[in-house]
């Protein structure tokens, strides 16, 4: 039976909305500074909206801080769009495939093929940066979008993810298109991919975050400032030598690339949400 | 509409033979049940001919063709599964018309048939349903529209009512008869339920351990079944088998206990003295009144199923216990005497070593 005690319901609220304040009030106190002038936010921190919101963000947005290169905070933003988009359907779509090959498929060296995916659980882009360089720069990849994205497209725990899916799917599914007249790559389309649905979904938001949040790569690799990336930008406006420290413009800056994952997230979530709620039969 | 013939069909996995050798000729609009118990290769059989298992040795023929080498597609065949297999993010509608939109129907021929398939199973209302909205014995039935709206000439179904619940079954094996006899294709069912079998199918084949052991009528297999495994498994509750010999004059069967029966004219002309394995069916035991070729039955535990009487016991000393099923409501006492005839058509032989049928 469940308790239902009020006081403990009143605890438990306590405690989120505590957590939850918590986590909002950096945003918050981000938030209010992007929104004063530069005066008025270099000794202390605001409680409270300046007046200043819509000629920060037109700034930022437009021409970026005059000493960090300004560079336009719209073009960056556009940058780490197209990286983040690309990281993930680039790495959705190969694993899917892999996926589907180990699970449905049987070749020689099967197994082979996925202990070696396995194996590259253990590469993450750090540790292998130098030769990852190496190639890409001879390839002549540097400061391009498919350089940015290219490298990262990989995904073992993604792969693995989807194996455990396709294993869950009945045989009797498989067979019953077969017996139908469908093709591997038409059961693929038409019946696999519409139930993955859910873990798609799931996977998009952590998978866009994760390419999002690119700081390493992204540096490494781009020289020219009309390809930085927003997570880099907001990095270079941190370090000022001899003026003041436009805390209000890199404050904008930092919010604005808080934005797209938020609303990725929203918008996503309904859809794994209603996919976790309804069972499949 | 077409026959199928199974020519020296063998079946191996790694090393492993799991079916030795079937043959079967299936005429054109026949409902042929393969029944067997678990294990024994009726699914893999049923998976071979439908195409979702290779064959490792013999034919398979559909109508004119040799099918051994063709997919499952193009076998001109349709399978209903044990777990309906419908495609669960598609509306019922959709999941019958698959496998027409993949032929490349057009879309009125596909609505035509689905729509048809759909009067017959009583299915109108849900075409805009999905499978998880459904009860299960809608399921099934939609399972079956996915197999008739493709008009095969072979209609395989692979245990379809065992997720079933009794009613349910009773119901859903009626609508299958009717079904096959309206519709006039040749169907190959397979399950493990002898009642089911027995209603079914126009011929049976029972399988066991991947030998064909009898294939014939369900009244054939009840009346003259080819071994003791295929008496034991036609009839509820099962033929009682107890060790016995033939009797000293060769006409007549003895028990132990040492009471005997006649044996009918097409038994006699076994050697006097022969052991031999005694199948009874408990409905053939009938309440005689007491005389010559008279056995006694020591009564053990009588259950009370109203419509019948079932009376557990055994003849003489003899471990092996006996079931006897009198018809209607009858008041026994346990170690009571029950005197029991039995028609000498009714008495079974079989030989002890292999548990083949003898005849005289």
């Amino acid at each position: 039976m469940v308790e239902n005690r009020p006081f403990l319901t009143f605890i438990a609220h306590a405690v989120i909305i505590l957590g939850l304040l918590i986590i909002v009030f950096p945003i918050y106190i981000a938030f209010v500074a992007s929104t004063h002038a530069t005066e008025d936010i270099v000794t202390t921190v605001q409680p409270w909206f300046g007046s200043q919101m819509v000629k920060n963000y037109a700034t930022v947005l437009g021409s970026g801080k005059e000493t960090a290169g300004g560079v336009p905070v719209g073009m960056m933003m556009w940058n780490s769009l197209i990286m983040a988009v690309g990281i993930v359907v680039g790495k959705i779509a190969i694993s899917l495939i892999s996926a589907f090959a180990i699970v449905y498929f049987r070749f020689p060296f099967r197994m082979t093929c996925f202990w070696i995916i396995f194996l590259t659980l253990m590469l993450p882009v750090e540790v292998r940066i130098l030769p990852t360089y190496q190639v890409v720069a001879q390839l002549g990849l540097l400061n391009t979008y498919t350089g940015l994205i290219l490298p990262l497209i990989a995904s073992a725990t993604a792969t693995f993810l989807f194996r455990q899916f396709f294993l869950s799917v009945p045989d009797e599914l498989a067979e019953a298109a077969r017996v139908d007249g469908a093709g591997p790559m038409r059961f693929f389309f038409t019946i696999l991919l519409p139930l993955s649905r859910t873990n798609i979904a799931a996977l998009s938001v952590i998978l866009f975050i994760y390419g999002w949040n690119q700081y390493l790569w992204p540096l490494l690799i781009t020289t020219e400032t009309n390809m930085t990336t927003i997570v880099m930008g907001i990095q270079r406006m941190l370090y000022v030598a001899d003026s003041i420290p436009e805390w209000n413009l890199t404050m904008a800056t930092a919010i604005l690339a808080m934005l797209p994952p938020v609303v990725v997230v929203l918008v996503l979530q309904r859809q794994f949400v209603k996919g976790l709620v309804e069972t499949e039969k | 509409m077409a026959e199928v013939r199974l020519v020296g069909v063998h079946k191996t996995y790694h090393e492993e033979e799991v079916i030795h050798g079937v043959d079967c000729h299936i005429a054109n609009g026949e409902f042929l049940v393969i029944v067997g118990p678990s294990g024994c290769g009726k699914s893999t059989l049923l998976r071979m001919v439908a195409g979702l298992e290779t064959i490792s040795e013999g034919d398979i023929h559909i109508g004119e063709r040799i099918v051994n080498n063709l997919e499952p597609a193009e076998r001109d065949i349709a399978m209903v599964f044990q777990n309906y297999a419908l495609y669960p993010h598609m509306t019922v509608f959709n999941n019958m018309a698959y496998g027409l939109k993949i032929r490349g129907l057009a879309k009125s021929e596909i609505a035509a048939r689905v729509n048809k398939a759909a009067d017959i199973l009583e299915l109108g209302e849900f075409l805009k349903r999905s499978p998880r909205q459904l009860s299960g014995g809608q399921r099934q039935r939609v399972a079956m529209g996915r197999a008739i709206v493709r008009e095969p000439s072979v209609f395989l179904f692979d245990e379809p009512l065992s997720n079933l619940d009794a009613k349910l079954r009773v119901q859903m094996r009626l609508e299958i008869k009717k079904l096959q006899e309206r519709l006039g294709i040749t169907s190959i069912y397979v399950t493990h339920d002898q009642v089911e079998a027995m209603t079914l199918g126009h011929r049976l084949m029972v399988l066991n351990g991947g030998n064909v052991e009898q294939l014939g009528t369900p009244i054939e297999l009840y009346e003259c079944p080819a071994s003791t495994f295929v008496a034991g498994f036609i009839g509820s509750p099962s033929m009682n088998f107890l060790d016995a010999c033939i009797g000293n004059d060769g006409d007549s069967v003895a028990l132990p206990g040492g009471e005997n029966l006649p044996l009918d004219k097409s038994l006699k002309g076994l050697e006097a003295g022969r052991p031999v394995t005694l199948g009874l069916r408990p409905e053939h035991l009938e309440h005689g009144a007491d005389g010559d070729g008279v056995a006694h039955l020591n009564v053990d535990v009588i259950e009370q199923l109203g419509a019948d009487t079932i009376v557990h016991g055994h003849f003489g000393t003899s471990s092996t216990d006996l079931t006897v099923r009198l018809p209607g409501v009858r008041y026994l006492k346990p170690g009571e005497m029950l005197p029991l005839t039995v028609k000498p058509g009714h008495l079974h032989l079989f030989d002890p070593a292999n548990g083949t049928r003898l005849d005289g």
